[in-house]
């Protein structure tokens, strides 16, 4: 029984912390559920109210900048909710609240990963971002090279990122349909697509930003009530909400122990061999060795995350750098009016996301206590959630039913899928700008493009985008969700991110060194990550062992791959362009740090 | 490529103050989320027993308030940065603009 828990143990934190991030997260392959009819009203009801915003914002949709910033008309409080919306998707809502529910305060240290690079953005970043840039990152990184080569790289760059996300959410959106509404995995991919365009054809970035908005609202009432709620139960004191949790945990463990008592000396007795004998006695040593009190404290304290120092670091870096690099949340920037309220959009958005994983905490410890002493949901000796596969991320929509009956239950698990739709339509949004800004009007048009033009290459970008969102949804039904996410951070970290730095900041930068740099870490990080124990031998099937890059994420090796091939391939560029590149920097400088010719709020 | 308004804004010893304090904060408060992130991360990965023990007579461990208090320090130190860039560097920021436009 120890084994079978730590089992699920290494399952979960394989799920929702090897290799899994915040916007991603393995929700695994999951069994149907029943139908769950409230919740698919409720949801019902979230789409006709985002049709209806984005049927108004249609009618602002009218030139290519609107369709990129929303005509920069967002404050910073709304962009900070938009921002927080991107972050607390599906997989960190429900997935961090699975792993607190499966293995406690390692899943706080998780979430911590994911806020600790959002003043790193604000310090050194968001404001220089706001300054340069206009619609996509390229804007920025860009501000001073050679257009066509450094565009071509971030559109390659973005497409990547975007692509590998985009396989994450369809998939997770697949399996989630299952658990949350009970109906087939096709569903959820049409459902997603379909909607998904509507909302970036016809809207663009202000319903994108607004369907985005108002999904983060009602999950942060959502997860304050569900908080609130368990508290209650507790009168308001955590230590007896934690002290009920080790209880449980602890009974949990005790029934473990006296399963495996019972399983090693039916086995010693019907031993016939002395190894067998041996292997029986081994197993009940070990069965007597539990120590349940002990083993239900370990529920308050750090368990097996970040066992190895590489991994920890390489991982840290991933997530720290890898949001400065995510093109759908770097286009956030361009949709408030200056740098002011770019700043307050990073501090609200650091806000709510912060209030929104301690709540996540607490709200694990509920599923602790109020949903795996539940008979009728859980199988209270074992500890796991009835059900089949992947039911562990029901934990948080079970709180809600235990505390807010049928109908909130219903509320929870449509916010829980309407997240998915929001994060699609910006990344669906990120890529078509990619495509129509960087590709078509600056590289193919030579910026001669037209207003018109360009807004119906976005459009058909969009569709291309929701066609290819939907047959990579339907293709890869069993991938890793998990694997795709972690290589999209991490290519964001090594690819974009060095590359977006180094422009702004490194007066020495040339074209020639940022696209071949950012090719390096481009290439680098998705090659480690192919050779690495989650993909060559969970994936592709060779032998165990024989992968030779042992560590769960690349980023540590590939960022100073792309960092040190930016630096380098800039040294050795001694070309007259390269010379103009480096005396543009005082003037780029100078506009970064204090907006003179900034565009402004109306996007021309 | 020499921009007129660009070389004055250049010469401005209001913007080398700007510089200078505005990079200062912001390497400054880099350094110390570095140092209290990496410093929990360490905790973790070397001192588990430090985080495990418990705080008074309870469950509740010297884990939980640390936790959250990183979270917190998150929260706070960006508020720092956000509200003095706000107002001090905006303003500075205002002036240097206007300046050049003279």
């Amino acid at each position: 029984m120890k084994k079978s828990s730590s089992l699920v143990m290494a399952a979960l934190l394989l799920a929702a912390a090897g290799t899994s991030f915040a916007a991603g997260g393995d929700l695994g392959q999951t069994t149907k559920q029943e139908t769950n009819w409230t919740a698919i009203v409720m949801f019902a009801v979230f789409v006709a109210a985002t049709l209806w915003i984005t049927k108004w914002a249609a009618a602002r949709t009218k030139s290519a900048a609107s369709f990129y910033n929303a005509g920069g008309g967002i404050t910073g409080f709304q962009n900070g909710l938009a921002i927080a919306g991107d972050y607390m998707s599906a997989a960190s809502f429900l997935g961090i609240s699975a792993m607190v529910m499966g293995v406690g305060y390692d899943g706080l240290i998780y979430s911590i990963g994911f806020l600790v690079g959002w003043p790193v953005i604000t310090f050194l970043m968001a404001e220089r971002l706001r300054n340069l840039g206009k619609f996509t990152f390229a804007d920025v990184a860009g501000y001073r090279f050679q257009q066509g080569p450094i565009r071509i790289f971030a559109a390659c760059g973005t497409l990547v990122v975007v692509a590998f996300y985009l396989i994450a959410q369809m998939v997770g959106a697949g399996q989630l349909i299952k658990l949350l509404f009970g109906l087939d995995y096709g569903y959820a991919v049409a459902i997603v697509g379909a909607l998904m365009m509507v909302y970036v054809l016809f809207g663009g970035m202000t319903a994108t930003t607004w369907v985005q908005i108002i999904k983060a609202c009602m999950l942060l009432a959502g997860v304050t009530f569900m908080a609130i709620m368990v508290l209650a139960q507790y009168g308001f004191s955590p230590e007896a909400l934690f002290a009920k949790a080790v209880e449980v945990k602890t009974a949990i463990a005790l029934s473990g122990k006296t399963a495996a008592l019972a399983a090693a000396s039916a086995a010693s007795a019907a031993a016939s061999s002395p190894e067998a004998a041996a292997s029986a006695a081994a197993a009940l040593a070990k069965a007597q060795a539990i120590d349940p009190a002990k083993e239900g404290l370990k529920v308050m304290g750090p368990g097996v995350f970040l066992k190895d120092p590489v991994s920890a670091i390489s991982f840290g870096m991933a997530l720290m750098f890898g949001t400065a690099g995510l093109p759908h949340i770097l286009m956030r920037f361009f949709t408030v009016p200056d740098a002011k309220e770019a700043r307050k959009s990073v501090l609200w958005a650091t806000t709510w996301i912060g209030y929104f994983y301690i709540l996540i905490f607490i709200i694990g410890f509920g599923a602790i206590t109020l949903v795996l002493t539940n008979p009728e949901v859980a199988d209270v000796v074992k500890g796991t959630i009835k059900g089949g596969a992947g039911t562990a991320n029901m934990a948080a929509v079970l709180v809600a039913k235990t505390v807010g009956g049928n109908v909130f239950y219903g509320f929870i698990s449509a916010v829980a899928f309407a997240t998915i739709l929001a994060v699609v339509a910006g990344l669906t949004l990120s890529g078509a700008s990619a495509v129509s800004h960087d590709l078509y009007a600056t590289v193919i048009k030579k910026g001669k493009a037209d207003s018109a033009s360009e807004l119906r290459m976005s459009r058909i970008t969009t569709f291309a985008l929701g066609i290819l969102a939907v047959v990579l949804g339907f293709a890869f039904e069993q991938i890793n969700v998990a694997f795709m996410v972690a290589l999209a951070f991490a290519i964001a970290a090594s690819a974009n991110f060095p590359v977006l730095f180094l422009s702004v900041l490194w007066k020495d930068c040339t074209t020639k060194g940022a696209v071949i740099g950012g090719f390096l870490g481009l290439i680098s990080s998705v090659g480690l990550t192919i050779v690495s124990p989650s993909v060559w031998e969970a994936t592709l099937h060779n032998p165990k062992g024989s992968a030779w890059f042992p560590y769960m994420s690349p980023c540590l090796f590939s960022m100073t791959i792309g960092f040190v091939g930016v630096w380098l391939f800039s040294i050795l560029d001694r070309s007259p362009a390269a010379a103009a590149e480096r005396e543009a920097f005082a003037s780029q400088q100078v506009r970064s740090e204090t907006g003179l010719g900034a565009s402004s709020a109306s996007g021309h | 490529m020499s921009d007129p308004i660009v070389d004055k804004i250049k010469r401005d010893p209001k913007y080398l103050e700007l510089r200078k304090k505005r990079n200062g904060l912001g390497v400054l408060l880099t350094v110390l989320m570095l140092v209290v992130y990496y410093g929990y991360v360490s905790l973790i990965a070397f001192n588990k027993a430090f985080l495990a023990q418990p705080l008074g007579d309870g469950v509740t461990t010297i884990g939980i308030p640390i936790g959250f208090g990183v979270i917190i320090f998150t929260i706070v130190i960006t508020g720092i940065y956000v509200r003095r860039a706000n107002s001090e560097f905006d303003a500075l920021t205002k002036d240097i603009l206007k300046d050049a436009s003279k």
